[in-house]
């Protein structure tokens, strides 16, 4: 049965209140949407909910992987195929990314569906991650979140089968963000709900459901973009979605995550979903598409996963909005990072397999594993004789740590450790940790992130975060 | 299989000279070496140094130049003169090669010149280095500040006793004529200061300063003819380290190069008690528990116990065994290149009985120890000299 086999989120941890964006104190239980921060972007947060979608999943399966994203770093170079190396997935898999609207997440489920029912892939990984930046003080700035969502989709054990899509395309410039801008525009919001994401979304759910011949009652769970939560409450109106069936699009906790947003609210339905349900996805971006799903009795079988939930209960709440401005690359600087050529492309070639896949090795002659890759063991001598390890999915232990209070980060100091992973020692970043907390055999385990950004481009390496419960 | 004893006493110093440390605006890389050579020419007696030099071994860090900016601010041509770098360990290092050089029987004389000019790159301290994207941030502070948490939760000492460390080098700074720093501290001074990279603050951390330092060496049987005050080198040496930030067993209690150097320079010299037969020593405090931990690294005391001995004033210039007498890099100024000659001109003046206000008593009968580490760190250096 073909179908979704496994999904992860990622949310930032980073939460900045509205009340903070107004220039008032952060304030308990008030709206608040998350914030990639200065060492995230779309890269390390779809490689993040990849690696949650992944827990307990052989790697060597999966031969496609698609990366859906409208802020991908990069406008000439692959996304895909970077987060590929970064989950170590060796080097037969079909790559692509999805990009240029919001609804580039669910187009590109439904690619990855028509892959394997086509035969032309075994096993497909979509990922869908956005880091929008609006204008400092805009209405945008408000609605916008950010975050990533991951699904496995293979002929299988699938916990969710997709049972129809259907897409209408439009030509209209309601939001869009011209090659080299760095905000997201909008024309007015009235033109924009009036005259596109509602007409647009009405005419892809009411064709679905003529195509498909069932009605919205059918639908236990609908998912709906909008850009806020106003024009989400009158399109399921519209629709004639039932309130017990609506779907929280989680305004005022995560915010408008542009092509994460439709496919993480599908997580949350999932995580919330019992086996035989329909599921309705509607996503809206230059037209709409509408998908179903079904749960299936393997929905119960899956393990634990690091859903919406999980990640919406990991915050980090901001007070300053200096701090955010300055994590976001907006304060002015008196050095452009871009001003000089960035890091030698040679050597972070033959390092890719080090930093990007933090794989060590294993001495073959002493069983003693080691980071970097070296040729001659540091326990017992012995010359090229090793295999390669993943460590990027082991636990580590803090040896010994201090706080730099001159490593360039918005909020000082960086804490920087000695850690230990199956016996190889790492000089590692940690993060998400206040110095206070910081104790000699912390456990950490790896995440992916954003390092500096020498030449104008992002550089990425591991970093710790203190291992979650 | 190297022979301990192939070293000692063949060797002599007849000479050092030392330009002023600090901010040297105004002075080249050239100039400051004129000045630190040519102070050790007078020094040696040398009024012929193209006649009388055989060869030159100079090293630096930052002014990376290679042999010929030492030899053109000389004028030393048609001579072997050798480029040299070890890390902040250069200066001993340089030392060691012209000692072996005419410990081998191939020169008679010959000049060692560190020098270093990082107050032409335009920041106050190192720079961070973002060349990679592992091993970050790259700072010296951060490197040896990875020692601190480990060495704090095994033995219980604290930044109050660093402060102590950098209230002393402060002390005897303001005693040396050619330090950088000539300001004493108080321990409100060190608590206020702003944290580099904890648990080290401003006053941990030395003073990156320009600087040149220069000895003449010659062989020991000839070393009356240069000078009434000659000093015997009794051993030097260099030892190699891992990576402390990938050495799979390092315990960060200690740097495991100064404790080899220590092993090899000894047997070379002949110590074996070095807290009795050491009357002075310099040591590299790139970094105010640096010096601490060398203080046990080099058997000063036992290995935890420094502390105590901190606060019972022994390594002051009234202890019985003084450290970094001239206020060491913290004030003196650290120079890369030049510190490892700098230190041993000051252990030349002090078994001269010439070191002024900072003088050491009694030091003339002993030995006077110059340590120097580099990289993270993955060097020492050690030189012990002695007036018999």
């Amino acid at each position: 049965m073909i179908g979704i086999t496994s999904y992860g989120a990622y949310i930032p941890r980073t939460r900045l209140p509205f009340s903070v964006i107004g220039g008032r104190p952060a304030k308990d239980g008030g709206p608040e949407r998350s914030v990639a921060w200065n060492d995230e972007d779309a890269i390390t947060q779809g490689a993040t909910a990849a690696i949650h979608c992944l827990e307990g999943i052989d790697r060597s399966q999966i031969d496609m992987l698609i990366f859906a994203s409208t802020t991908l770093p990069f406008q000439e170079k692959q996304a895909a195929a970077l987060v590929a190396r970064v989950l170590d997935l060796g080097r037969d898999v079909q790559t692509a990314d999805h990009t240029g609207s919001t609804r580039a997440g669910t187009s590109a489920l439904r690619s990855a569906f028509d892959a394997v029912k086509a035969g032309s892939a075994r096993c497909a990984l979509v990922i869908a991650s956005d880091a929008r930046m609006a204008a400092p003080k805009s209405g945008m700035e408000i609605n916008f979140g950010d975050g990533a969502a991951a699904f496995l989709i293979s002929d299988g054990d699938a916990i969710a089968t997709l049972d129809g899509f259907h897409a209408i395309s439009d030509e209209v410039t309601d939001v869009w963000r011209p090659t080299g801008h760095e905000f997201t525009h909008s024309w007015e919001d009235r033109f924009v709900i009036q005259e596109s994401f509602t007409p647009n979304m009405n005419r892809a759910i009411a064709g679905f459901l003529e195509n498909s011949g069932t009605s919205i009652g059918d639908y236990a769970r609908v998912a709906l973009y909008a850009p806020d939560a106003r024009s989400h409450g009158g399109v399921a109106k519209a629709a004639g979605v039932a309130a017990d069936a609506l779907q929280s699009p989680l305004f005022g906790r995560l915010g408008n995550a542009g092509t994460a947003f439709v496919p993480l609210q599908l997580i949350a339905a999932l995580e919330a979903a019992a086996p035989g349900e329909k599921i309705l996805a509607a996503n809206f971006g230059n037209g709409a598409d509408a998908t179903a799903f079904s749960t299936t009795d393997q929905i119960e079988k899956l393990g634990p996963r690091r859903g919406v939930e999980w990640n919406l209960a990991r915050r980090r709440v901001i007070g300053s909005y200096d701090d955010y401005i300055k994590a976001k690359g907006l304060a002015a600087a008196e050095w452009d990072a871009g001003t000089n050529p960035g890091l030698s492309a040679t050597i972070l070639f033959r390092e890719r397999d080090d930093d990007l896949s933090l794989l060590g090795q294993k001495c073959n002659a002493c069983d003693a594993v080691q980071f970097p890759a070296q040729r001659i063991c540091e326990t017992c001598f012995a010359k090229d004789d090793f295999s390669r390890l993943r460590l990027s999915d082991r636990t580590g232990k803090v040896v010994t740590y201090t706080f730099d209070f001159f490593f360039p980060t918005p909020n000082p100091p960086t804490v920087v450790t000695i850690t230990e992973v199956d016996g190889a020692r790492i000089h590692l970043q940690v993060v998400e940790i206040a110095a206070e907390e910081m104790k000699i055999g912390q456990e950490v385990e790896f995440v992916f992130r954003k390092i500096h950004e020498s030449g104008g481009r992002p550089n990425y390496y591991w970093k710790g975060i203190p291992k979650p419960e | 299989m190297a022979n301990k004893e192939s070293i000692r006493d063949k060797v002599s110093i007849v000479g050092v000279g030392c330009c002023q440390f600090g901010e040297n605006w105004d002075q080249s890389p050239s100039d400051m070496i004129v000045d630190a050579a040519y102070e050790a020419y007078a020094d040696a007696g040398i009024e012929k140094p193209q006649e009388q030099i055989d060869a030159v071994f100079t090293g630096s860090i930052y002014s990376n130049k290679g042999p010929h900016e030492c030899a053109d601010a000389l004028k030393l041509f048609n001579k072997p003169v050798s480029f040299a770098t070890n890390y902040c360990a250069t200066g001993t290092d340089l030392i060691r090669l012209g000692v072996m050089s005419i410990a081998a029987g191939l020169y008679d004389t010959v000049l060692v010149v560190g020098y270093d000019k990082p107050k032409d790159r335009g920041v106050s301290g190192p720079s961070v280095v973002v060349d990679r994207v592992r091993d970050l941030p790259q700072t010296p502070a951060g490197w040896f500040s990875l020692a601190a948490a480990t060495y704090f939760d095994k033995f219980g000492a604290g930044r109050e006793d660093l402060a102590k460390i950098a209230i002393k080098n402060h002390a005897n700074g303001c005693l040396a004529p050619k330090s950088f720093l000539k300001r004493p501290i108080t321990e409100e001074d060190y608590f206020k200061a702003r944290i580099i990279s904890w648990p080290f603050g401003l006053y941990d951390s030395a003073a990156q300063t320009d600087g040149a330092a220069a000895c003449v060496l010659t062989r020991t049987d000839l070393a009356s003819s240069f000078s009434k005050e000659p000093v015997k080198v009794k051993g030097v040496t260099v030892r190699s380290g891992p990576n402390p930030q990938k050495d799979p067993n390092n315990d960060f209690l200690s740097w495991k190069p100064t404790a080899w150097a220590r092993d090899d320079v000894y047997e070379m010299a002949g110590i074996t008690n070095a807290r009795a037969e050491v009357g002075l020593a310099q040591v590299h405090d790139c970094f105010s528990l640096t010096e601490l931990l060398t203080y046990e690294d080099l058997g000063f005391c036992e290995k935890g116990s420094a502390k105590e001995h901190i606060a019972d004033g022994a390594f002051e210039l009234t202890g019985d065994l003084p450290v970094n007498t001239d206020g060491g890099l913290k004030t003196f100024g650290h120079p890369t290149g030049a510190t490892g000659v700098r230190m041993v001109y000051e252990n030349v003046l002090q078994l001269r009985g010439k070191a002024g206000d900072r003088q050491v008593k009694g030091a003339e009968g002993k030995f006077a120890v110059s340590h120097n580490i580099g990289g993270h760190p993955t060097a020492c250096g050690i030189a012990v000299l002695g007036r018999d």
